[in-house]
């Protein structure tokens, strides 16, 4: 559905589209590497290490 | 023909089969989302806080420890020297800044190429996550009566604790200033509430609010999380000052006995015959 749609928005022939797609991941697995997870990061304390008087 | 009735069926299911279809699609986005997250966490906050720290180090550019004296016509090759023990004052640290990384922290027991940059403060983002071993800032410095208290991760960013557990009372925790030794020696181990801020008290085990005994031991404390990938607990370390050392007298025995690399001689070993 909405990957059929992308995938016909797209230019240009099959294998032009397929490396569309792949730098497309590409750039948003960076996206989610650089800022999305760090931010995430902060509301999922897996690892946690100091102690503190506040301390959940 | 059935090729015909198969767009008639789509036809058919209409608006109600697109929303399947976009919800479907969603559901397996979030999959490789989540994927994608645990990849970071566990594998990628490793591969960039490791980068980091190297460069950390890289950058203090602090002075070599001297060479041994080699007897003339031996060929035994070139290590540094051994450091004697000093049992009196150590000199005192200065007061580091924020997120200034004062000390390389040595353990023989965590592997031979084991160094980390100790930097003040125990900001998760800025420190803990970033520069691996965090200074709680309240806490003494190295070498100074009290509790020097550090904290780090035991897993993921660089995990400078992952051995934590493997401590054994005995083991020697070295800390190096620019120009100083720190030989600490591992005491105790204890897992505590992450609440339990007596575990880094000037003497450890005195709650706050609780009279503060005179001040005579030099303790060093290590908080990390507990059990690996939770923040249920902390696990802590507690050791006691043994002695210090100048660093232009050499390399504490310990380290040259376990065979550790010394950060900054490692670089040079390619050059040095």
């Amino acid at each position: 559905m909405m990957y059929g749609l992308l995938w016909r928005a797209l230019p240009g022939p099959a294998w032009f589209r397929a490396l569309l797609l792949l730098a497309l991941f590409v750039a948003a697995v960076w996206v989610c590497f650089e800022w999305v997870f760090p931010w995430f990061s902060e509301y999922v304390p897996i690892n946690d290490n100091t102690v503190e008087a506040h301390a959940p | 023909m059935r090729h015909a009735s198969g767009v008639e069926a789509g036809r058919r299911g209409g608006a109600f089969s697109t929303l399947i279809g976009v919800f479907g699609e969603l559901l397996i986005t979030a999959g490789v989302v989540l994927g994608l997250f645990v990849v970071w966490q566990l594998w990628w906050t490793d591969v960039q806080a490791e980068r980091i720290h190297s460069e950390v180090l890289a950058e203090l550019d602090w002075p070599e420890p001297p060479a041994a004296e080699v007897p003339s016509g031996t060929t035994a090759a070139e290590g540094p020297a051994v450091a004697s023990e000093h049992r009196g004052e150590p000199p005192a640290a200065d007061e580091a800044a924020f997120a200034e990384v004062f000390a390389q922290f040595y353990v023989p027991r965590f592997g031979t190429d084991y160094v980390e940059p100790i930097a003040e403060g125990i900001d998760k983002a800025t420190v803990l996550d970033r520069l691996g071993i965090g200074h709680y800032p309240d806490s003494a410095n190295p070498g100074e009566l009290g509790n020097f208290a550090m904290a780090g991760h035991r897993t993921t960013y660089g995990r400078p604790f992952h051995q934590i557990a493997d401590l054994r009372e005995g083991d020697a925790l070295v800390v190096r200033t620019r120009d100083t030794w720190y030989v600490y020696k591992m005491t105790s181990s204890q897992i505590v509430w992450p609440n339990q801020v007596e575990v880094v008290s000037p003497v450890p085990g005195v709650r706050p609010g609780e009279p503060l005994p005179e001040l005579t031991q030099r303790f060093l404390t290590m908080t990390a999380c507990h059990p690996m990938y939770s923040a249920a607990q902390r696990y802590v370390v507690h050791g006691e000052l043994d002695y210090w050392a100048p660093v232009d007298e050499g390399v504490p025995a310990e380290l040259l006995d376990a065979g550790v690399e010394i950060q900054a001689l490692a670089d040079d070993d390619a050059g040095v015959r």
